[in-house]
Formats: C-alpha cells, structure tokens, sequence
C-alpha cells in the first residue's frame, strides 16, 4: 500500500506519455514522407454530398450544448467528490455516511431544477 | 546504473504492452468484421491470406501510403493535432491495468503485471479518457466542414453526458474495495466468483456497461458518426494515418473500457472458482475481455440506433438518478452490515 502511495510509481505514466507521443508524432511524420501527394483544389474542398460547399461551415449551434455542457461540469465536480469519500467510507462512519446523503440531497436539488427549467429537454 | 536498469525495465513493459494492446487493436476489427459477416451470413474478409488473417495487416499498410488531405479553409494545427490528442489518452490509460497476478523474474530484476500501480488508479483511466472529447471536437470543428463540426458536437455532448452516470457507477465498486487502486481492487474480489462486484453490484454493471458503449461511440449509440445522417461524423474531412489514428483511438477505447470492467466487476484476473486456479491469471483476465468484447461487436449486429433526442433523455433522466440511487443504497447497506 505504501508502495502504491509513493510518487516514484507516476514515473512510468510519464514515460508512456512521451512514449504515444512519440509513436502518433513520428507515425504521421513517416506517412507523410512516403505518401503520393498531388494538389487538387476539388480534392481539397469539403465533402458536401458531391455540390459546391454553400457557405462557411462554422455557423452558429444550438445553445443546447452549452447548457448540457455546463451541466456537466457542475455534476461532475460532485461526482469527483464521491471518490474520496467512497476510499474512506470504513473510517468515517455514521457522520459520512450522513454528510453523504445531505451532499447527495443537494445535488438532487440543482437536478431537479436543471429538469424542471427544461435544461435536459431536446427538441 | 541501477537507476538506467529501472528505466529500460519500464520502457520494456510499455513496448509489451502497447505492442500486445496495437495487435489487439488490429485484429479486433478483423474479429468484429468477420463475427459480423457470421451473423449476417456472409463471408467477411476472405482474399488476403488464409481467412482474410492478414487483412488488419493490409489495411493498416495501404492508410500508412494513402495521401492525408487536409481540407481548405481547415484549420491546419488543430486538425492535425486531434488524431494525436484522440490516440495518445486511448493508450495511456492502459498503464494501470493489471493483467495478472504474478511478477516474473530475469535474475534479479522483476516484471510485474502492469506497467504501474498507482493509488489512483481508476481515477487516472477515468481522467484521461475524458480527454479523447476534445481531440473529437477539435477535429470536428477544425475540418471546416459541416458534417464534421455536427459529428463533433454530438459526440461531445454525448460523451459529457454518459461520463457521469458512468463515474457514479464505479464508486458502487471503490465503496466495496475501499480502493482506487486496480490492483487492491481485483484482490478484493479473490475467492469465487460470488465475491466479483457484479453479483453484489448488477445495477452499477448494467449502468457502467451501457455507458462505455457511449463514451466509445459504439452502435447503438453510434450518432456521432452516424454514416446515414453525417456521412462519418467528426471524421468525415479525415483521410489516410489520421483517419486511422481515430479508429485506432476508438478501437484501443473499447478494449480499455472493457479492461475496467473486468478488474472492477469482474474479478479481473481471478478465477471463477478456487479449484481453476492452476489455470494462470492472465488467461481469465483475457477470456474476460473477449467476452465482453464479443459482446459489443454481437450488440452492434442485433440493436439499430437511437434518435439523439432519446440519447440524451435515456443518460440524463434515467441513467443519471439511477446510477445516485445505486450509490445511495450501496452505502446504506454497507454501514449496516458493517
């Protein structure tokens, strides 16, 4: 256990890191050298079922996103808060176990009034 | 030169395990297209080397030459920088899983099982599998292409909205161990398969399975990519290695998704029972994630796809509550039998 905690064992995720790096990078890299390259301003444009593409494709979107996606930053900020609570459940005892629900109580709160404002509607 | 020794060993168990997750990755579309064609009563594959087994091969060849286009008017840094940003967090988080139970030994110097094990484990997968939504969004909105731009944004969304219910189905799992850590995980659950979590958490397995179909964009859940609206998605403007590297990414996802699962519901490399114990580790380990991943490619052949609108209803209104009161109750009935 003592052996997990130490910060000696973040060492290796550090070398995959680099090391995927290196392999996507230096993948794409080679490819690019070997590859037949012939510019064609038809082939450059963007698939759009075959007709000249109309206008620039970065229009505006549905605020639907937005909204889903702050959203889900504040849920999962909660969440992350279960883990540590989840690790120590056996040590805390009856006061955790409450503080949880009271915790768990309020996030149904922010829940309900995210479903009731319609912000888990999609029309 | 203590310090060099421990430095190659680590770079041997990376080399290991991304040369065995790569293959796996390979021949895992072989495996799926060939399942499909069985169920669907055709051949699959057939032409390049005995029952088309060299196809992975062929494939990953003819991408490795094909000319990688990148679109006009696309934004050239961010669109070539996704694939990478998509790939790169699919294969880390494998540096965490334990695939057995043994330590093998050359002199003195130890293998062990997984390449690390931290204390965090399950977090760290977690964590860094959310990073792969920003390559697919970046790409997305970097082809100029509007496909793409509406691939990305669904899949973002999709992927945010699973991520939750997902994360609270695996504290059902880190209540019971008391651990984070995937390897103190997996011994929790020694002695029979009546001790693997998902006898004791069926709700939490049926929630985490059903959203690591989502978060890896799998049929039925497959809209952001949804070849007869969008053409391909997020990926539609993507050709040659980088077109790969998203389905290597994806591909390398469902395997890792389907590794947590096993360590956290399925007693990862313990065996089912006490007396199949001189099989080794590693073979139930690996059986374990054939199965489910098996069970993905049959799901892919058997349901349709959703409507995006029931999507994200199905994740927010019934996913999300359920996977609370999961945890709720698990750890009620976990203070009183204590």
């Amino acid at each position: 256990m003592i052996g997990s905690a130490t910060s000696i064992n973040y060492i290796p995720i550090f070398i995959f890191i680099v090391i995927s790096l290196v392999f996507g990078i230096g993948t794409l890299v080679i490819s690019y050298f070997v590859q037949v390259r012939i510019d064609d301003p038809e082939k450059l444009s963007t698939y759009e079922c075959g007709s000249e593409p109309i206008s620039d494709a970065r229009n505006p979107f549905p605020a639907r996103y937005y909204i889903i996606a702050m959203l889900f930053v504040i849920f999962d900020v909660e969440v992350a808060f279960l883990y540590p609570w989840a690790v120590v459940f056996d040590k805390i005892g009856l006061f955790g176990l409450i503080e949880m629900i009271v915790f768990i109580a309020l996030f149904l709160v922010a829940y309900v009034y995210a479903w009731k404002k319609g912000g888990l509607e999609w029309d | 030169m203590d310090l060099i020794i421990q430095i190659v060993v680590i770079v041997v168990h990376i080399a290991v395990v991304l040369g065995v997750v790569l293959t796996h990755v390979a021949y895992l579309t072989y495996a799926e297209r060939k399942i499909l064609s069985d169920m669907q009563d055709r051949l699959g594959p057939m032409e390049v080397g005995p029952h088309g087994l060299l196809q992975p091969l062929a494939d990953g060849l003819k991408l490795f030459f094909k000319e990688d286009i990148i679109p006009a008017g696309a934004n050239k840094i961010i669109f070539s920088a996704a694939p990478i940003l998509v790939l790169v967090p699919a294969l880390i988080g494998f540096a965490v899983v334990p695939f057995g139970r043994d330590s093998f030994f050359i002199g003195s110097i130890e293998f062990t099982p997984y390449i690390t094990d931290i204390n965090i484990g399950l977090l760290y997968v977690l964590a860094f599998s959310s990073i792969g939504a920003y390559g697919i969004l970046l790409g997305g909105w970097a082809s100029n292409s509007k496909y793409a731009l509406l691939g990305g944004l669904r899949s973002a969304a999709q992927v945010i909205s699973y991520e939750l219910p997902l994360g609270l189905a695996l504290v059902g799992p880190v209540l019971l161990s008391g651990s984070l850590s995937m390897k103190t995980m997996t011994e929790a659950q020694g002695g029979g398969f009546w001790h693997w979590y998902v006898i004791t958490q069926p709700v939490a397995f049926v929630i985490y399975m059903i959203c690591a179909i989502a978060e890896t964009n799998r049929l039925p859940f497959d809209m952001p990519e949804a070849e007869s609206e969008l053409v391909a998605g997020f990926f539609t403007e993507y050709s040659g290695m980088r077109f790969s590297f998203f389905f290597l990414a994806e591909y390398a996802n469902m395997i890792l998704v389907s590794c947590v699962a096993v360590v956290a519901f399925l007693g990862g490399w313990q065996a089912p029972l006490a007396a199949l114990d001189f099989i080794p580790p590693i073979f139930w380990f690996l059986a374990k994630v054939y199965f489910l991943l098996f069970f993905y490619i049959w799901l892919r052949a058997t349901v349709p796809r959703l409507r995006f609108d029931q999507l994200m209803a199905f994740g927010w209104k019934i996913m999300l509550p359920l996977a609370l009161v999961n945890v709720l109750l698990t750890s009620i009935v976990k203070y009183f039998l204590n």
